[in-house]
Protein backbone atom coordinates (compact mmCIF):
# COMPACT_ATOMS: atom_id res chain seq x y z
CA UNK A 1 0.00 0.00 0.00
CA UNK A 2 2.56 2.44 0.72
CA UNK A 3 4.33 2.27 -2.50
CA UNK A 4 1.65 2.70 -4.10
CA UNK A 5 1.20 6.50 -2.54
CA UNK A 6 2.43 9.10 -5.19
CA UNK A 7 5.49 10.47 -2.91
CA UNK A 8 6.92 6.95 -3.98
CA UNK A 9 7.35 7.57 -7.24
CA UNK A 10 8.34 4.63 -10.03
CA UNK A 11 5.11 2.47 -9.58
CA UNK A 12 2.61 5.33 -10.15
CA UNK A 13 0.53 4.38 -13.36
CA UNK A 14 2.08 6.76 -16.05
CA UNK A 15 -1.03 8.66 -17.06
CA UNK A 16 -1.13 9.49 -13.40
CA UNK A 17 2.13 10.88 -13.71
CA UNK A 18 1.28 12.74 -16.77
CA UNK A 19 -0.91 15.15 -14.28
CA UNK A 20 0.29 17.91 -11.89
CA UNK A 21 -0.57 18.45 -9.23
CA UNK A 22 -2.54 21.62 -9.92
CA UNK A 23 -4.62 19.09 -12.43
CA UNK A 24 -4.82 16.18 -10.20
CA UNK A 25 -6.49 19.04 -7.77
CA UNK A 26 -8.57 20.93 -10.49
CA UNK A 27 -9.93 17.28 -11.42
CA UNK A 28 -11.06 16.33 -7.66
CA UNK A 29 -12.69 19.65 -6.95
CA UNK A 30 -14.72 18.51 -10.71
CA UNK A 31 -15.04 15.17 -9.45
CA UNK A 32 -16.76 16.78 -5.81
CA UNK A 33 -19.10 19.08 -8.05
CA UNK A 34 -20.57 16.50 -10.13
CA UNK A 35 -21.72 14.47 -6.76
CA UNK A 36 -23.21 18.21 -5.85
CA UNK A 37 -24.80 18.80 -8.90
CA UNK A 38 -27.96 16.96 -9.47
CA UNK A 39 -29.26 18.00 -6.43
CA UNK A 40 -28.32 21.55 -6.19
CA UNK A 41 -29.58 21.93 -9.76
CA UNK A 42 -32.99 21.01 -8.24
CA UNK A 43 -32.52 22.01 -5.37
CA UNK A 44 -31.32 26.16 -6.58
CA UNK A 45 -34.09 26.26 -9.09
CA UNK A 46 -37.44 25.14 -7.05
CA UNK A 47 -35.74 25.92 -3.34
CA UNK A 48 -33.34 29.09 -3.58
CA UNK A 49 -34.87 31.19 -6.31
CA UNK A 50 -38.33 31.15 -4.84
CA UNK A 51 -37.11 31.72 -1.29
CA UNK A 52 -34.90 35.00 -3.39
CA UNK A 53 -38.21 35.70 -5.32
CA UNK A 54 -40.63 35.90 -1.94
CA UNK A 55 -38.32 38.49 -0.18
CA UNK A 56 -38.77 40.94 -3.60
CA UNK A 57 -42.69 39.79 -3.86
CA UNK A 58 -43.13 41.29 -0.33
CA UNK A 59 -42.55 44.64 -1.85
CA UNK A 60 -44.66 44.43 -4.86
CA UNK A 61 -48.12 44.51 -5.98
CA UNK A 62 -49.16 41.51 -7.94
CA UNK A 63 -52.48 39.99 -8.91
CA UNK A 64 -50.51 36.70 -10.94
CA UNK A 65 -51.56 38.23 -14.76
CA UNK A 66 -51.03 42.38 -14.65
CA UNK A 67 -47.88 44.10 -14.55
CA UNK A 68 -46.05 43.59 -11.24
CA UNK A 69 -46.02 47.24 -9.56
CA UNK A 70 -43.17 48.39 -6.69
CA UNK A 71 -45.26 48.95 -3.82
CA UNK A 72 -42.87 50.22 -0.89
CA UNK A 73 -43.54 49.51 2.38
CA UNK A 74 -47.31 49.25 1.23
CA UNK A 75 -47.64 45.53 2.14
CA UNK A 76 -46.35 46.26 5.66
CA UNK A 77 -48.06 49.00 6.80
CA UNK A 78 -51.64 46.91 5.50
CA UNK A 79 -50.71 44.13 8.00
CA UNK A 80 -51.57 46.89 11.15
CA UNK A 81 -55.00 47.25 9.80
CA UNK A 82 -55.91 43.90 8.41
CA UNK A 83 -57.86 42.32 11.09
CA UNK A 84 -57.49 38.66 9.57
CA UNK A 85 -53.54 38.84 9.81
CA UNK A 86 -53.69 40.27 13.57
CA UNK A 87 -56.23 37.13 14.24
CA UNK A 88 -53.71 34.95 12.69
CA UNK A 89 -51.01 36.11 14.33
CA UNK A 90 -52.45 35.87 17.69
CA UNK A 91 -53.57 31.79 16.92
CA UNK A 92 -50.49 31.49 15.72
CA UNK A 93 -48.58 32.37 19.03
CA UNK A 94 -51.42 30.78 21.15
CA UNK A 95 -51.21 27.53 18.88
CA UNK A 96 -47.50 27.52 19.47
CA UNK A 97 -47.19 28.49 23.11
CA UNK A 98 -49.00 25.47 24.03
CA UNK A 99 -48.20 22.78 21.97
CA UNK A 100 -44.62 23.05 21.50
CA UNK A 101 -44.46 22.57 25.71
CA UNK A 102 -47.05 20.23 25.77
CA UNK A 103 -45.43 17.88 23.19
CA UNK A 104 -42.50 17.97 24.29
CA UNK A 105 -43.71 17.08 28.09
CA UNK A 106 -45.63 14.08 26.58
CA UNK A 107 -42.61 12.91 23.82
CA UNK A 108 -39.83 12.41 27.12
CA UNK A 109 -42.53 11.30 29.58
CA UNK A 110 -43.25 8.25 26.56
CA UNK A 111 -39.81 8.15 25.21
CA UNK A 112 -38.60 7.64 29.40
CA UNK A 113 -41.66 4.53 29.85
CA UNK A 114 -40.89 2.99 26.52
CA UNK A 115 -36.64 3.50 26.81
CA UNK A 116 -37.23 0.82 30.03
CA UNK A 117 -36.90 -3.13 29.44
CA UNK A 118 -40.63 -3.78 29.12
CA UNK A 119 -42.21 -6.56 27.16
CA UNK A 120 -43.44 -5.87 23.81
CA UNK A 121 -41.68 -2.31 23.43
CA UNK A 122 -40.77 -2.65 20.44
CA UNK A 123 -44.95 -2.72 19.58
CA UNK A 124 -45.36 0.15 21.70
CA UNK A 125 -43.45 2.63 20.29
CA UNK A 126 -44.50 1.75 17.06
CA UNK A 127 -47.94 2.07 17.98
CA UNK A 128 -47.15 5.57 19.34
CA UNK A 129 -45.24 6.55 16.00
CA UNK A 130 -48.23 5.59 14.15
CA UNK A 131 -50.27 8.90 14.13
CA UNK A 132 -47.27 10.63 12.72
CA UNK A 133 -47.03 8.83 9.44
CA UNK A 134 -50.53 8.11 9.14
CA UNK A 135 -52.48 10.37 6.21
CA UNK A 136 -53.42 13.70 7.78
CA UNK A 137 -57.08 13.70 5.85
CA UNK A 138 -57.74 10.50 6.83
CA UNK A 139 -56.92 10.78 10.70
CA UNK A 140 -58.49 14.11 10.64
CA UNK A 141 -61.67 13.09 9.40
CA UNK A 142 -61.80 10.56 12.61
CA UNK A 143 -61.07 12.86 14.43
CA UNK A 144 -64.05 14.85 13.28
CA UNK A 145 -66.14 12.44 14.06
CA UNK A 146 -65.21 11.44 17.26
CA UNK A 147 -64.98 14.90 18.47
CA UNK A 148 -68.80 15.48 16.71
CA UNK A 149 -70.46 17.36 19.54
CA UNK A 150 -74.13 16.08 18.73
CA UNK A 151 -73.27 12.47 18.16
CA UNK A 152 -69.30 11.63 18.66
CA UNK A 153 -68.28 8.93 20.77
CA UNK A 154 -65.66 11.16 23.13
CA UNK A 155 -68.77 13.89 24.08
CA UNK A 156 -71.56 10.41 24.64
CA UNK A 157 -68.41 9.13 27.17
CA UNK A 158 -68.21 12.62 28.75
CA UNK A 159 -71.88 12.32 29.18
CA UNK A 160 -71.82 8.89 30.30
CA UNK A 161 -69.31 10.29 32.95
CA UNK A 162 -72.35 12.64 34.23
CA UNK A 163 -70.97 16.02 32.39
CA UNK A 164 -74.40 18.31 32.14
CA UNK A 165 -75.67 17.94 28.28
CA UNK A 166 -75.49 21.34 28.74
CA UNK A 167 -71.70 21.31 29.70
CA UNK A 168 -70.73 19.15 26.98
CA UNK A 169 -67.73 21.00 24.79
CA UNK A 170 -69.16 21.76 21.15
CA UNK A 171 -65.33 20.95 20.20
CA UNK A 172 -64.06 22.23 16.45
CA UNK A 173 -67.80 23.49 16.13
CA UNK A 174 -67.63 26.27 19.40
CA UNK A 175 -65.10 29.13 19.36
CA UNK A 176 -63.80 28.32 22.74
CA UNK A 177 -62.92 24.82 21.95
CA UNK A 178 -62.05 24.99 18.21
CA UNK A 179 -58.03 25.57 19.26
CA UNK A 180 -57.76 23.19 22.22
CA UNK A 181 -59.22 20.74 19.89
CA UNK A 182 -56.57 21.69 17.15
CA UNK A 183 -53.73 21.66 19.75
CA UNK A 184 -55.01 18.08 21.13
CA UNK A 185 -54.82 17.04 17.46
CA UNK A 186 -51.23 18.27 16.50
CA UNK A 187 -50.13 16.81 20.08
CA UNK A 188 -51.87 13.35 19.51
CA UNK A 189 -50.46 13.46 15.81
CA UNK A 190 -46.85 14.74 16.88
CA UNK A 191 -45.58 12.95 20.08
CA UNK A 192 -44.52 10.01 18.77
CA UNK A 193 -41.99 11.33 15.93
CA UNK A 194 -40.77 13.62 19.00
CA UNK A 195 -40.69 10.77 21.24
CA UNK A 196 -38.01 8.83 18.74
CA UNK A 197 -35.88 11.88 18.63
CA UNK A 198 -35.98 11.84 22.85
CA UNK A 199 -34.93 7.78 22.85
CA UNK A 200 -32.10 8.35 20.81
CA UNK A 201 -30.92 11.01 22.92
CA UNK A 202 -31.64 8.83 25.98
CA UNK A 203 -29.83 6.35 24.75
CA UNK A 204 -26.74 8.53 23.85
CA UNK A 205 -26.66 8.71 27.74
CA UNK A 206 -23.33 7.19 29.42
CA UNK A 207 -24.46 4.82 31.95
CA UNK A 208 -21.93 5.44 34.24
CA UNK A 209 -23.34 8.57 35.25
CA UNK A 210 -26.17 6.41 36.69
CA UNK A 211 -24.03 3.59 38.28
CA UNK A 212 -22.46 6.86 39.97
CA UNK A 213 -25.87 8.40 41.17
CA UNK A 214 -27.27 5.00 42.06
CA UNK A 215 -23.52 4.56 44.70
CA UNK A 216 -24.73 8.29 45.97
CA UNK A 217 -28.26 6.70 46.68
CA UNK A 218 -29.81 9.25 44.38
CA UNK A 219 -33.66 8.44 44.22
CA UNK A 220 -35.28 7.88 40.89
CA UNK A 221 -36.50 11.55 40.72
CA UNK A 222 -33.30 13.25 41.16
CA UNK A 223 -31.49 11.10 38.59
CA UNK A 224 -34.03 12.79 36.16
CA UNK A 225 -33.13 16.11 36.79
CA UNK A 226 -29.35 15.70 37.64
CA UNK A 227 -28.49 13.40 35.33
CA UNK A 228 -31.42 13.00 32.70
CA UNK A 229 -32.54 16.18 32.07
CA UNK A 230 -29.06 18.11 32.12
CA UNK A 231 -27.47 15.08 29.53
CA UNK A 232 -30.52 15.79 26.94
CA UNK A 233 -30.14 19.48 26.46
CA UNK A 234 -29.05 19.13 23.03
CA UNK A 235 -31.92 17.06 22.27
CA UNK A 236 -34.53 19.36 23.92
CA UNK A 237 -32.88 22.07 22.15
CA UNK A 238 -32.86 20.40 18.76
CA UNK A 239 -36.60 18.83 19.70
CA UNK A 240 -38.07 22.43 20.71
CA UNK A 241 -36.56 23.97 17.74
CA UNK A 242 -38.31 21.24 15.20
CA UNK A 243 -41.28 21.88 17.38
CA UNK A 244 -41.41 25.37 16.98
CA UNK A 245 -40.99 25.72 13.19
CA UNK A 246 -43.57 23.31 12.69
CA UNK A 247 -46.44 25.19 14.83
CA UNK A 248 -45.86 28.21 13.32
CA UNK A 249 -46.19 26.34 9.59
CA UNK A 250 -49.70 25.05 10.78
CA UNK A 251 -51.94 24.56 7.84
CA UNK A 252 -53.13 21.10 7.05
CA UNK A 253 -55.16 19.98 10.28
CA UNK A 254 -56.57 23.23 10.47
CA UNK A 255 -57.86 23.05 7.01
CA UNK A 256 -58.95 20.18 7.82
CA UNK A 257 -60.60 20.21 11.02
CA UNK A 258 -62.33 23.90 11.12
CA UNK A 259 -61.29 25.81 8.13
CA UNK A 260 -60.37 28.68 10.38
CA UNK A 261 -63.18 28.60 12.01
CA UNK A 262 -65.97 29.57 13.94
CA UNK A 263 -65.18 32.74 12.77
CA UNK A 264 -61.19 33.34 12.90
CA UNK A 265 -60.68 31.26 16.09
CA UNK A 266 -58.17 29.25 14.02
CA UNK A 267 -57.43 31.25 11.64
CA UNK A 268 -53.66 30.93 11.80
CA UNK A 269 -50.60 31.98 9.69
CA UNK A 270 -50.37 30.20 7.00
CA UNK A 271 -53.75 29.91 6.21
CA UNK A 272 -53.85 33.36 5.96
CA UNK A 273 -51.08 33.26 3.23
CA UNK A 274 -52.97 30.83 1.45
CA UNK A 275 -55.87 32.92 1.43
CA UNK A 276 -54.82 35.69 0.52
CA UNK A 277 -52.65 33.71 -2.48
CA UNK A 278 -54.86 31.39 -3.77
CA UNK A 279 -58.39 33.08 -3.33
CA UNK A 280 -57.69 36.97 -2.92
CA UNK A 281 -54.85 36.65 -5.59
CA UNK A 282 -52.85 39.82 -3.21
CA UNK A 283 -49.50 37.93 -4.14
CA UNK A 284 -47.44 40.89 -2.54
CA UNK A 285 -49.26 41.10 0.49
CA UNK A 286 -49.20 37.15 0.76
CA UNK A 287 -45.72 37.29 0.30
CA UNK A 288 -45.44 40.06 3.45
CA UNK A 289 -47.15 37.41 5.82
CA UNK A 290 -45.12 35.02 5.07
CA UNK A 291 -42.14 37.20 5.58
CA UNK A 292 -43.72 37.91 9.14
CA UNK A 293 -43.55 33.87 9.38
CA UNK A 294 -40.15 33.65 8.14
CA UNK A 295 -39.01 36.46 10.96
CA UNK A 296 -40.77 34.33 13.66
CA UNK A 297 -39.16 31.62 12.83
CA UNK A 298 -35.62 33.22 12.76
CA UNK A 299 -36.50 34.96 15.87
CA UNK A 300 -37.34 31.83 18.26
CA UNK A 301 -34.51 29.58 16.57
CA UNK A 302 -32.02 32.62 17.40
CA UNK A 303 -33.11 32.90 20.95
CA UNK A 304 -33.58 29.20 21.42
CA UNK A 305 -29.85 28.72 20.52
CA UNK A 306 -28.97 31.74 22.53
CA UNK A 307 -30.33 30.49 25.91
CA UNK A 308 -29.16 26.61 25.32
CA UNK A 309 -25.37 28.48 24.76
CA UNK A 310 -25.91 30.44 27.92
CA UNK A 311 -26.47 26.74 30.28
CA UNK B 1 -47.25 -8.31 45.68
CA UNK B 2 -47.87 -11.73 45.48
CA UNK B 3 -51.02 -13.17 43.58
CA UNK B 4 -51.54 -16.78 43.22
CA UNK B 5 -47.80 -17.57 43.87
CA UNK B 6 -46.26 -15.12 41.69
CA UNK B 7 -44.57 -12.56 42.57
CA UNK B 8 -45.42 -9.10 40.86
CA UNK B 9 -43.51 -5.86 40.79
CA UNK B 10 -46.38 -3.60 41.24
CA UNK B 11 -43.96 -0.38 39.65
CA UNK B 12 -43.38 -2.70 36.79
CA UNK B 13 -47.06 -3.02 36.25
CA UNK B 14 -48.13 0.27 37.09
CA UNK B 15 -45.66 0.62 34.06
CA UNK B 16 -47.36 -1.71 31.94
CA UNK B 17 -50.90 -0.15 32.62
CA UNK B 18 -49.46 3.32 31.56
CA UNK B 19 -47.82 1.71 28.29
CA UNK B 20 -51.01 -0.23 27.11
CA UNK B 21 -53.47 2.98 28.77
CA UNK B 22 -51.45 5.31 26.02
CA UNK B 23 -51.33 2.45 23.12
CA UNK B 24 -55.19 2.61 23.65
CA UNK B 25 -55.10 6.61 23.09
CA UNK B 26 -52.94 6.45 20.24
CA UNK B 27 -54.82 3.62 18.05
CA UNK B 28 -58.28 4.07 19.56
CA UNK B 29 -58.74 6.30 16.23
CA UNK B 30 -57.91 3.76 13.83
CA UNK B 31 -59.73 1.16 15.63
CA UNK B 32 -62.66 3.34 15.34
CA UNK B 33 -61.60 4.15 11.63
CA UNK B 34 -61.48 0.32 10.82
CA UNK B 35 -64.70 -0.34 12.88
CA UNK B 36 -66.51 2.12 11.48
CA UNK B 37 -65.68 1.33 7.65
CA UNK B 38 -67.33 -1.79 7.53
CA UNK B 39 -70.79 -0.66 9.02
CA UNK B 40 -73.94 1.52 8.13
CA UNK B 41 -73.96 4.58 8.12
CA UNK B 42 -76.66 4.62 11.15
CA UNK B 43 -74.50 2.03 12.79
CA UNK B 44 -71.25 4.58 12.40
CA UNK B 45 -71.85 7.13 15.83
CA UNK B 46 -74.18 4.07 17.63
CA UNK B 47 -73.18 4.45 21.77
CA UNK B 48 -72.18 2.32 23.42
CA UNK B 49 -69.35 1.81 20.68
CA UNK B 50 -70.03 -1.82 18.62
CA UNK B 51 -66.12 -2.63 18.02
CA UNK B 52 -66.99 -5.22 15.76
CA UNK B 53 -70.04 -4.83 13.33
CA UNK B 54 -72.50 -7.52 14.31
CA UNK B 55 -73.22 -7.40 10.12
CA UNK B 56 -69.71 -6.45 8.71
CA UNK B 57 -70.47 -4.65 5.39
CA UNK B 58 -67.28 -5.20 2.84
CA UNK B 59 -69.69 -3.76 0.74
CA UNK B 60 -68.45 -0.38 1.65
CA UNK B 61 -65.17 -1.17 0.35
CA UNK B 62 -66.46 -2.10 -2.94
CA UNK B 63 -68.47 1.19 -3.74
CA UNK B 64 -65.92 3.25 -3.20
CA UNK B 65 -63.89 2.65 -5.81
CA UNK B 66 -67.27 2.88 -8.16
CA UNK B 67 -68.21 6.51 -6.34
CA UNK B 68 -64.69 8.20 -7.13
CA UNK B 69 -61.55 7.28 -9.47
CA UNK B 70 -59.73 6.05 -6.31
CA UNK B 71 -57.80 3.50 -8.44
CA UNK B 72 -56.55 6.87 -10.45
CA UNK B 73 -55.83 8.91 -7.31
CA UNK B 74 -53.74 5.79 -6.19
CA UNK B 75 -52.01 5.49 -9.42
CA UNK B 76 -51.22 9.56 -9.57
CA UNK B 77 -49.78 9.48 -5.32
CA UNK B 78 -47.50 5.97 -6.12
CA UNK B 79 -45.80 7.18 -9.29
CA UNK B 80 -45.40 10.86 -7.55
CA UNK B 81 -44.30 9.05 -4.50
CA UNK B 82 -42.05 6.42 -5.61
CA UNK B 83 -40.41 9.19 -8.29
CA UNK B 84 -39.65 11.43 -5.48
CA UNK B 85 -38.55 9.20 -3.17
CA UNK B 86 -35.85 7.70 -5.60
CA UNK B 87 -34.40 10.80 -6.80
CA UNK B 88 -34.59 11.82 -3.28
CA UNK B 89 -32.34 9.39 -2.06
CA UNK B 90 -30.36 9.08 -5.12
CA UNK B 91 -29.85 13.01 -5.59
CA UNK B 92 -28.91 13.57 -1.76
CA UNK B 93 -26.94 10.37 -0.57
CA UNK B 94 -24.60 11.39 -4.05
CA UNK B 95 -24.35 15.05 -2.97
CA UNK B 96 -23.85 14.13 0.63
CA UNK B 97 -20.78 11.31 -0.05
CA UNK B 98 -18.71 15.21 -1.18
CA UNK B 99 -19.95 17.00 1.61
CA UNK B 100 -18.80 14.50 3.48
CA UNK B 101 -15.97 12.97 2.31
CA UNK B 102 -14.67 15.24 -0.29
CA UNK B 103 -12.33 18.07 -0.04
CA UNK B 104 -13.29 20.81 -2.31
CA UNK B 105 -13.45 25.32 -2.14
CA UNK B 106 -16.46 26.72 0.02
CA UNK B 107 -17.51 23.16 0.70
CA UNK B 108 -18.69 24.20 4.40
CA UNK B 109 -19.92 27.45 3.31
CA UNK B 110 -22.24 25.72 0.66
CA UNK B 111 -23.36 23.44 3.30
CA UNK B 112 -24.01 25.63 5.59
CA UNK B 113 -26.74 27.64 2.82
CA UNK B 114 -28.12 24.00 2.52
CA UNK B 115 -28.81 23.42 6.59
CA UNK B 116 -30.10 26.95 7.08
CA UNK B 117 -33.40 26.34 4.15
CA UNK B 118 -34.24 23.02 6.06
CA UNK B 119 -35.68 25.95 8.88
CA UNK B 120 -37.23 27.82 6.22
CA UNK B 121 -40.89 26.60 6.08
CA UNK B 122 -42.23 25.80 2.28
CA UNK B 123 -45.05 27.75 3.11
CA UNK B 124 -43.02 30.67 2.48
CA UNK B 125 -42.26 30.90 -0.58
CA UNK B 126 -44.87 28.58 -1.47
CA UNK B 127 -46.16 31.10 -3.32
CA UNK B 128 -43.50 32.40 -5.33
CA UNK B 129 -42.38 28.27 -6.09
CA UNK B 130 -46.27 28.23 -7.87
CA UNK B 131 -45.87 31.40 -9.84
CA UNK B 132 -42.28 29.97 -11.43
CA UNK B 133 -43.60 26.36 -12.03
CA UNK B 134 -46.78 28.00 -13.52
CA UNK B 135 -44.34 30.31 -16.19
CA UNK B 136 -42.24 26.85 -16.83
CA UNK B 137 -45.59 25.70 -17.87
CA UNK B 138 -46.14 23.13 -15.24
CA UNK B 139 -49.59 23.94 -13.26
CA UNK B 140 -51.71 20.77 -13.43
CA UNK B 141 -48.59 18.63 -13.88
CA UNK B 142 -47.65 15.65 -11.49
CA UNK B 143 -43.95 16.83 -12.70
CA UNK B 144 -44.40 20.04 -10.72
CA UNK B 145 -45.21 18.00 -7.64
CA UNK B 146 -41.90 15.75 -8.22
CA UNK B 147 -40.36 18.55 -8.58
CA UNK B 148 -40.54 20.40 -5.52
CA UNK B 149 -40.28 17.61 -3.41
CA UNK B 150 -37.28 15.53 -4.63
CA UNK B 151 -34.50 17.87 -3.69
CA UNK B 152 -34.38 18.82 -0.58
CA UNK B 153 -32.13 19.96 1.90
CA UNK B 154 -33.07 17.87 4.53
CA UNK B 155 -32.38 14.67 2.57
CA UNK B 156 -29.15 16.14 2.03
CA UNK B 157 -28.34 16.80 5.47
CA UNK B 158 -29.34 13.25 6.71
CA UNK B 159 -27.00 11.26 4.39
CA UNK B 160 -24.63 13.57 5.59
CA UNK B 161 -24.39 13.30 9.06
CA UNK B 162 -24.47 9.33 8.55
CA UNK B 163 -21.29 9.89 6.52
CA UNK B 164 -19.38 11.69 8.72
CA UNK B 165 -20.00 8.74 11.12
CA UNK B 166 -18.19 6.23 8.80
CA UNK B 167 -14.47 6.37 9.10
CA UNK B 168 -12.37 8.22 6.44
CA UNK B 169 -9.86 5.83 6.53
CA UNK B 170 -12.49 3.20 4.79
CA UNK B 171 -12.93 5.40 1.50
CA UNK B 172 -8.57 6.24 1.62
CA UNK B 173 -8.05 3.05 1.61
CA UNK B 174 -10.36 2.31 -1.49
CA UNK B 175 -9.01 5.61 -3.19
CA UNK B 176 -5.17 3.76 -2.54
CA UNK B 177 -6.55 0.46 -4.19
CA UNK B 178 -7.54 2.71 -7.49
CA UNK B 179 -11.54 3.09 -6.62
CA UNK B 180 -12.81 6.21 -8.33
CA UNK B 181 -15.02 8.07 -6.50
CA UNK B 182 -18.12 7.42 -7.92
CA UNK B 183 -17.74 3.35 -7.36
CA UNK B 184 -16.76 4.19 -3.11
CA UNK B 185 -20.18 5.86 -3.42
CA UNK B 186 -22.01 2.78 -4.93
CA UNK B 187 -19.56 -0.02 -3.75
CA UNK B 188 -18.50 1.11 -0.20
CA UNK B 189 -21.09 4.14 0.99
CA UNK B 190 -24.55 3.08 -0.20
CA UNK B 191 -24.53 -0.42 1.31
CA UNK B 192 -23.29 0.70 4.88
CA UNK B 193 -26.06 3.59 4.78
CA UNK B 194 -28.59 0.78 4.61
CA UNK B 195 -30.09 2.72 8.27
CA UNK B 196 -29.66 6.40 7.13
CA UNK B 197 -32.03 5.04 3.98
CA UNK B 198 -34.39 3.61 4.77
CA UNK B 199 -34.83 6.64 7.60
CA UNK B 200 -35.02 8.95 4.34
CA UNK B 201 -36.97 6.59 2.48
CA UNK B 202 -39.61 6.59 5.61
CA UNK B 203 -39.37 10.25 5.77
CA UNK B 204 -39.91 10.62 1.71
CA UNK B 205 -42.27 8.23 0.74
CA UNK B 206 -44.53 9.21 3.94
CA UNK B 207 -44.09 13.06 3.16
CA UNK B 208 -44.90 12.57 -0.46
CA UNK B 209 -47.62 9.81 -0.07
CA UNK B 210 -49.40 12.22 2.59
CA UNK B 211 -48.64 15.71 1.36
CA UNK B 212 -51.77 17.83 1.32
CA UNK B 213 -51.14 21.34 0.28
CA UNK B 214 -48.64 20.97 -2.44
CA UNK B 215 -50.99 18.89 -4.48
CA UNK B 216 -54.63 21.10 -3.86
CA UNK B 217 -52.54 24.03 -4.86
CA UNK B 218 -51.20 22.35 -8.10
CA UNK B 219 -53.76 19.83 -9.29
CA UNK B 220 -56.86 20.75 -10.16
CA UNK B 221 -57.85 18.43 -12.70
CA UNK B 222 -59.52 15.78 -10.75
CA UNK B 223 -57.41 13.18 -12.83
CA UNK B 224 -54.41 14.44 -12.04
CA UNK B 225 -55.25 14.54 -8.19
CA UNK B 226 -53.48 12.85 -5.60
CA UNK B 227 -54.97 10.53 -2.92
CA UNK B 228 -55.05 12.87 -0.27
CA UNK B 229 -57.02 15.24 -2.13
CA UNK B 230 -58.87 12.48 -3.91
CA UNK B 231 -60.13 11.70 -0.55
CA UNK B 232 -60.78 14.94 0.46
CA UNK B 233 -62.79 15.52 -2.34
CA UNK B 234 -64.73 12.30 -1.39
CA UNK B 235 -65.48 13.80 2.13
CA UNK B 236 -67.24 16.91 0.79
CA UNK B 237 -69.10 15.09 -1.74
CA UNK B 238 -70.42 12.52 0.28
CA UNK B 239 -70.14 14.20 3.59
CA UNK B 240 -72.58 11.90 5.09
CA UNK B 241 -71.48 8.83 3.53
CA UNK B 242 -69.25 7.65 7.07
CA UNK B 243 -68.60 4.34 5.96
CA UNK B 244 -67.78 4.82 2.52
CA UNK B 245 -65.16 7.94 4.45
CA UNK B 246 -63.90 5.46 6.61
CA UNK B 247 -63.54 2.89 4.15
CA UNK B 248 -61.71 5.07 1.92
CA UNK B 249 -59.59 6.57 4.81
CA UNK B 250 -58.11 2.97 5.50
CA UNK B 251 -57.18 2.28 1.78
CA UNK B 252 -55.58 5.62 2.05
CA UNK B 253 -53.52 4.72 5.18
CA UNK B 254 -52.82 1.00 4.26
CA UNK B 255 -49.54 1.87 1.87
CA UNK B 256 -48.20 4.06 4.57
CA UNK B 257 -48.72 1.44 7.06
CA UNK B 258 -46.51 -1.32 5.22
CA UNK B 259 -43.60 1.30 4.22
CA UNK B 260 -43.93 2.05 7.58
CA UNK B 261 -43.75 -1.87 9.09
CA UNK B 262 -41.39 -2.79 6.72
CA UNK B 263 -38.30 -0.56 7.18
CA UNK B 264 -39.53 0.69 10.91
CA UNK B 265 -36.59 -1.29 12.66
CA UNK B 266 -33.90 0.79 10.84
CA UNK B 267 -36.23 3.93 12.53
CA UNK B 268 -34.43 4.89 15.44
CA UNK B 269 -31.03 3.63 14.85
CA UNK B 270 -31.60 6.17 11.77
CA UNK B 271 -32.89 9.14 13.84
CA UNK B 272 -30.02 8.08 16.49
CA UNK B 273 -27.47 8.86 14.00
CA UNK B 274 -28.08 11.46 11.71
CA UNK B 275 -30.90 13.53 13.77
CA UNK B 276 -28.61 15.18 16.76
CA UNK B 277 -24.93 14.65 16.28
CA UNK B 278 -24.03 18.23 14.91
Amino acid sequence: MVASTPSNGGQKPARRRALSRRQRKLRSYLVAYSFIAPNFAGFAIFTLGPILFAFALAFMHWDGSNHIGFAGLDNFWKLFHDAGFIAAFWNTIIYTAFSVPLTMVCALGLAILLNQKLAGRNFFRTAAFFPYVASLVAVAVVWNMLFNPEMGPVNMILYTFGVDPKDLPGWAADKDWAMVTIILFGIWKNMGYFMVIYLAGLQGINAELYEAADLDGATAWQKFWNVTLPQLTPTTFFVSVMLTIQSFKVFDQVFMITQGGPGTSTLVLVYHIYNEAFISWDLGYSSMVALVLFLLVLVVTVVQFRLTREE
Amino acid sequence: MKIAGIKINTSRLALYLLAIAITIVMLMPFAWMLSASLKLNREVFQFPIHWIPPHPRWQNYIDIWTKIPLTTFIYNTAKITIIVTLLQLLTSSFAAYAFAKLRFPHRDLLFLGYVATIAMPWQVYMVPQFLMMREMGLYNTHLAIICLQAFTAFGVFLMRQFYMSIPDELCEAARVDGMSEYRIWWNIMLPLSRPALSTLTIFTFVFAWNDFLGPMIYLTKTELKTIQIGLRMFISQYSAEYGLIMAASVVALVPVLAVFLVLQRFFVEGIASSGLKG
